[in-house]
């Protein structure tokens, strides 16, 4: 059986997204006729949903499977503009409201040779690709262009059982489990006060360390995490992937 | 043939306007004046609301107009008849300002690689070809959608395969029709101009960003006459923004930059199965995406005439004008058939087509090439949706006209079975007289189909 039972459908079920393994070469959603959410809408399990109530779900989740984790893509992680350091901070925000949260970098779409650290960063090209030893059983994409969230987010649910929110300054994402669209600094904090009023209500401590890379490395220090939970502001990420350094100043042509 | 130095405005005998007088550029003046008195305006402005003015003007001349409006940045030639003159007026229209970059390629891959190049670096690109251009550039061609560059090309359908000639036949359709580009099938000169501004829209969609061909059939299209509606010329479509694409743009002096070093697209031999697998699903699922825009911008990807009907002429291009004539000639007959123009052949409107079928008895596939692809993308889209006879023709090929009694006759033919000596026994399927009863298709009947479509 190629593809898991529980995947299969009777000719009356509609397609349902659900955590994998789904087995080998299951469909891209939008195949399946999974459309994409209207604004103020998200996709919860394939379905358009209110954004409030994706926004709860994801809260859940990340509060609450094993080993939860930021993939954070080029859009937030370099400092290419003051939008992108903007919306860069109210990750990091996000992520002092998580428990135990890993941040493991996208950092650009190039394989890296002669090998990938999977400990260290995500890269859906390369061959190799895991999401630290496929034991992150719930994960949230933010500031991924598009094409490449899609690409990680179908073998993701091909290969391993992580539940896939997509934080998405666009349109959403089908391939995820749960979406939210047109996510700027805005929405993304909005989703971090869901997130600390979703911890708070299940009676889940505060996080009491900063989020920590997939090898177990410092992303943020304590004191500027401690300044991110106090006053609520940006801190730039610490550890960039190796010879990838953050670069400011420069403008892109919009 | 236009002639770009003409200024006189010529009208047709019914007083209507015919535009292909190049702009009198008085001495002293900016020859770029009018152009730059162009004003950004909303797509549906410039779809929908615009006030539209009535001319009558070629295919060529059409192409020509919507790119006039369609805020381009970058278009490359190559020659080829029937698409010659199309890209002459291009030509014009960079002369004129209303096109940043013009130049001639070297032939059509270089066009093509060309066109990835631009459509890379983030601008709105447009480029056009025909017949055996079409298929030296379709390795470049069919790399557009992988590096997800949205871009608008046109294709004046004409015959590819020895003997080589010029003339009309739209075989070509059916090598694009795999490459994951978004191809649409323009039957007149009103499709063309309105099918080009709205594929630069449909195309640039974040959720899409994939190139759309525009095709129609040389000559017929390109070099006839025929109404078109267009707002004024001192209006253009926003311009691309290209940082709100799926893909990083390849922007030298930001990050994420580097593209062209990217593995999945230059260096197979690093990539791993599962990435270019994933690639590839993930390029049809953008055509799906695709679907919503174009009905919010085409409405639909399908247009039926007549939906009561039981009897169904499925045609697209110029076998779908005349199938129109066909379906009047059939009124006149007492015989009420409908019309399905298929717009979108990619994406293909697959439950559009079977919800329109759905009670049909009878349907006719007229087609301007030999093979008969439409025919198949009919009998798979319809196959155990439909019980419907199908009769995968009339087909004419290699410049031939088809004559709207040529499919009349078949429409009989298939509801009486009569002339059974010109109907070649592999493109009818289904039980007779399918008029009497919609009997089930027996597996026969489809295997003998199939293998001869």
């Amino acid at each position: 059986m190629y593809l898991k039972k529980e995947h299969l459908l009777t000719k009356d079920e509609t397609y349902v997204l659900k955590p994998g393994p789904e087995g080998y070469v299951p469909p891209a959603a939008a195949s399946m006729g999974i459309e994409l959410p209207d604004p103020g809408e998200g996709l919860a399990y394939g379905r358009k949903v209110n954004e409030d109530a994706v926004m709860e779900e994801i809260a859940k989740q990340m509060l609450t499977r094993k080993n939860p984790t930021i993939f954070p893509g080029p859009l937030v992680l370099w400092a290419w503009n003051e939008h992108a350091k903007i919306k860069g901070q109210a990750v990091l925000e996000l992520a002092s409201e998580i428990p135990n949260v890993m941040i493991i970098p996208m950092a650009d779409y190039r394989p890296k040779y002669p090998k990938i650290e999977p400990e260290e960063e995500i890269n859906p090209n390369h061959p190799n690709l895991t999401i630290w030893h496929n034991k992150i059983e719930v994960c949230i994409f933010v500031g991924v262009h598009c094409h490449y969230a899609n690409l990680t987010l179908k073998m993701i649910r091909a290969g391993t059982n992580c539940l896939t929110a997509a934080v998405c300054a666009e349109q959403g994402h089908e391939d995820a489990m749960l979406t939210i669209r047109d996510s700027e600094e805005n929405k993304i904090r909005r989703l971090s006060q869901v997130i600390r009023k979703v911890r708070e209500s299940m009676g889940i401590p505060a996080p009491t360390r900063p989020p920590y890379g997939g090898g177990k490395r410092e992303i943020v220090t304590a004191k500027e995490w401690a300044k991110i939970r106090e006053q609520g502001l940006a801190m730039s990420i610490a550890g960039a992937p190796k010879g990838m350094p953050l670069r400011e100043g420069q403008m892109p042509h919009v | 043939m236009s002639d770009p130095t003409e200024t006189e405005q010529k009208t047709n005998p019914q007083g209507d306007p015919i535009t292909s007088a190049a702009v009198k550029v008085e001495a002293g003046k900016d020859p770029h004046g009018e152009a730059k008195k162009q004003r950004v305006v909303t797509p549906e402005h410039m779809f929908f609301e615009a006030p539209r003015e009535r001319l009558f003007i070629t295919g060529s001349e059409a192409g020509k107009e919507a790119i006039r409006r369609a805020n381009v940045d970058f278009s490359v030639a190559y020659p080829i008849t029937p698409q010659s003159e199309t890209m002459q007026l291009i030509g014009v229209l960079y002369g004129e300002g209303y096109v940043k970059e013009f130049y001639r390629g070297e032939e059509e891959y270089g066009v093509m690689s060309a066109i990835a190049g631009a459509s890379r670096a983030g601008v709105r690109c447009f480029t056009a070809t025909a017949g055996p251009g079409t298929l030296r550039g379709i390795e470049a061609i069919a790399s557009w959608p992988g590096h997800r560059l949205p871009a608008v090309a046109i294709f004046t359908c004409r015959v590819v395969n020895a003997p080589l000639a010029i003339q009309p036949d739209n075989i070509e359709i059916s090598y694009l029709l795999n490459t994951g580009m978004i191809v649409f099938h323009a039957e007149n000169q009103q499709d063309v101009f309105d099918f080009i501004l709205k594929g630069f829209m449909i195309s640039e969609m974040n959720d899409v960003t994939l190139p759309v061909g525009i095709a129609y059939d040389g000559f017929f299209v390109t070099h006839a006459r025929g109404y078109v509606m267009m707002p004024p010329k001192d209006i253009k479509l926003p311009p691309r923004e290209a940082y709100h694409g799926a893909v990083p743009v390849l922007d030298a002096e930001n990050p994420p930059a580097r593209l062209s070093r990217d593995a999945p697209v230059q260096k197979s031999n690093f990539m791993s199965y599962n990435i270019h697998a994933v690639w590839q699903q993930e390029i049809w699922a953008a055509q799906e995406r695709a679907k919503k825009y174009i009905r919010r911008y085409m409405d639909g990807l399908l247009e039926v005439n007549n939906p009561d009907a039981d009897i169904f002429l499925v045609a697209s291009g110029s076998a779908a004008a005349q199938s129109r004539e066909a379906v009047r000639l059939l009124e006149e007959q007492g015989i009420h058939a409908g019309l399905i123009k298929i717009r979108s052949l990619r994406p293909f409107p697959t439950l559009e087509l079977q919800e329109a079928c759905r009670n049909a008895k009878l349907i006719v596939i007229p087609e301007f090439n030999f093979p008969g692809w439409m025919a198949k993308e009919v009998s798979t889209a319809l196959y155990g949706e439909c019980n419907a006879k199908l009769i995968a023709g009339p087909r004419v090929f290699g410049g031939m006209t088809m004559p709207v009694e040529l499919i009349v006759e078949r429409v009989l033919g298939g509801l009486h079975q009569v002339d059974p000596k010109r109907v070649p026994v592999g493109i009818n399927i289904g039980g007779a007289p399918a008029i009497e009863s919609a009997k089930l298709v027996s597996k026969e009947d489809v295997s003998r189909f199939m293998q001869n479509i």
